[in-house]
């Protein structure tokens, strides 16, 4: 299957590739097999009338819903801040730019309490917006705050080294030839971004879909309302209900593969405009 | 960067600056500042009072015992791969790095489950393991493996980039000078990524003490037996004991923090060496 294109003379790559299929079957692959291995134990019936049941539908609404709706957020905004960060300077710029890092770095548990604590009723965020009107914890609110702070690492470290290689003299030149500042950006940079945009968003949503730790304490988990669908999962786990569990893991594994297969088409268009110009 | 083309009017500049920075206080400065400071409220003597109880301590050297398996596991294995990838030109090479990525699009909760659908009591050995006596989930082997599988392609992805920027060049000179393959990694490709395996070591260490998701699904919460640093945070939170949550929880954000500063610090030496590979290529 992984044929060697060209004779090299380092040695090394058939004992290199070999431990690496070895210890990626045994610690991935085989335990992840074991899902579908299980769903085709359980019969379609049962299988449908799980994933459709109306518990089960809310939950992937709320994790499916409010993940997308805080990568659109993020992808606007972690689009401005990749900008600044690529084109402008400004004090602290250095401590910014790692602090981005931070929701990937941090604990998940640890950001779902410290989430919890800012945007509950008399948190430091959260006071204020309750005074507004805006229930920012134990709400649909809550649980899309959350993804919005585990998403935006995702989307500005895509699209980040994107925007700093847009070549200054294409631009002079579009310039120079008249084109006004918001032509140079929709005709010049927006194309050049865009499938690295597309990469971005479907990492931040392919993690928070899924996303546990940080929203199970923000999300206020009532059945049929504010419960996530990883936490459906762990709910049926303890009632010993395997079968149940499976299939709802099943449904939003697919959802990420899928997800993994556009973010692969994402980056195979963005080396394929590289190769054109 | 002193294009004309490029140069917004200082309003538009300034605004759009202003936005960036008013977003990332509100969602990355706030968050952090409150973790410490919610540990700190009542006072330093309360916060190292709440770090010595004896199930924070028993949860802290489990976390511990996970990474210190955990970590070395997934180097062994990012190099392996590493070695493969970046060094050799072989069909199916994206297949493979996209099955190497896998596990970071899998839901934590759902990489828990599948140690449960193997190792559990309705599982696949479930029954065998029981008649043996042999405990896996709900006990520290399971916590391990599912940190195992979270962490798995950390290390991997930070070095595989590298190992590609360095090139084959010094290495093929080394093997037809007459080095062995094991004299030239250790010698040559070695002292070249020690930088980013540095870092592909530390992010993968800060994962796995601080993995939650699938720790929590396999480890049935047995208190000073199979709670992780991660999970005692939960169960003080849930008790409402928050300046002690917030204490165990601020090892771990600075732990994070930590990792950022070497990640900043790496990026530094790693730009300066990859300007000097050039540098040199160029003359």
């Amino acid at each position: 299957m992984f044929l060697l294109k060209q004779k090299s003379t380092l040695p090394g790559f058939h004992l290199s590739l070999g431990y690496t299929v070895f210890y990626l079957s045994l610690i991935v692959l085989i335990p992840l097999s074991m899902l579908f291995i299980k769903t085709s134990t359980i019969s379609f019936s049962h299988f449908w009338s799980v994933v459709t049941a109306p518990r089960t539908l809310a939950a992937y609404r709320l994790s499916f819903g409010a993940a997308f709706i805080a990568s659109v957020i993020n992808v606007f905004f972690g689009f401005l801040i990749a900008w600044v960060l690529a084109r402008y300077s400004f004090p602290c710029k250095k401590i910014v730019d790692a602090l981005i890092d931070f929701p990937f770095a941090l604990p998940t548990a640890v950001a779902g309490i410290a989430l919890t604590t800012l945007y509950s009723s008399n948190g430091m965020i959260g006071q204020f917006l309750y005074k507004i009107g805006i229930q920012s914890a134990f709400s649909w609110t809550g649980v899309t705050l959350a993804l919005i702070f585990i998403g935006l690492p995702f989307i500005v470290r895509t699209v980040e080294p994107v925007l700093q290689e847009i070549d200054p003299e294409i631009e002079d030149a579009a310039s120079s030839l008249g084109a006004g500042r918001f032509q140079i950006f929709f005709r010049i940079i927006f194309p050049a971004v865009l499938p690295s945009l597309v990469t971005g968003f479907s990492l931040a949503f392919a993690r928070t879909i899924g996303e546990y730790g940080s929203v199970v304490f923000i999300a206020g988990n009532m059945p049929g309302k504010t419960e996530i669908a990883p936490l459906l999962i762990i709910t049926k786990l303890e009632q010993y209900d395997y079968s149940g569990a499976t299939a709802i893991a099943l449904v939003m594994l697919i959802v990420s593969f899928l997800l993994l297969a556009l973010t692969n088409f994402a980056q195979w268009w963005a080396s394929k405009r590289i190769g054109m110009s | 960067m002193s294009s004309l083309a490029r140069t917004e009017s200082p309003v538009v500049r300034r605004s759009l600056i202003g936005i960036a920075l008013l977003y990332l206080v509100l969602f990355i400065f706030f968050p952090l500042f409150i973790v410490f400071a919610s540990a700190l409220q009542k006072g330093i003597a309360v916060y190292f009072n709440s770090l010595i109880n004896p199930e924070t301590l028993a949860a802290i050297k489990l976390t511990v015992l996970t990474a210190l398996i955990a970590v070395p596991l997934n180097l062994v294995f990012g190099v392996a791969a590493s070695w493969a990838i970046a060094k050799f030109d072989f069909r199916g090479k994206n297949f493979l790095l996209t099955l190497i990525d896998l596990p970071l699009s899998v839901s934590p909760v759902i990489s828990g489950l599948i140690f449960v659908l193997i190792f559990g009591l309705q599982g696949v050995f479930g029954p065998w393991l029981r008649d043996h006596g042999i405990r896996i989930i709900y006990a520290p082997p399971a916590i391990i493996l599912a940190t195992i599988f979270v962490t798995f392609p950390m290390v991997a992805r930070e070095l595989i980039p590298v190992m590609k920027a360095q090139g084959n060049d010094e290495e093929e000179a080394a093997i037809t000078l007459g080095a062995s393959g094991w004299k030239t990694f250790w010698y040559v490709t070695l002292p070249n990524i020690k930088w980013g395996l540095l870092y592909g070591v530390i992010l993968c260490n800060a994962r796995a003490m601080g993995e939650f998701g699938a720790v929590s699904v396999v480890s049935g919460h047995i208190r000073g037996l199979t709670n992780t640093l991660p999970l005692q945070i939960e169960i003080l939170y849930n008790e409402y004991n928050f300046t002690a949550a917030f204490a165990a929880a601020s090892l771990l954000a600075f732990l994070a923090l930590l990792t950022l500063i070497i990640k900043t610090l790496v990026e530094y030496r790693f730009r300066a060496e990859l300007k000097a590979v050039r540098k040199e290529r160029e003359h």
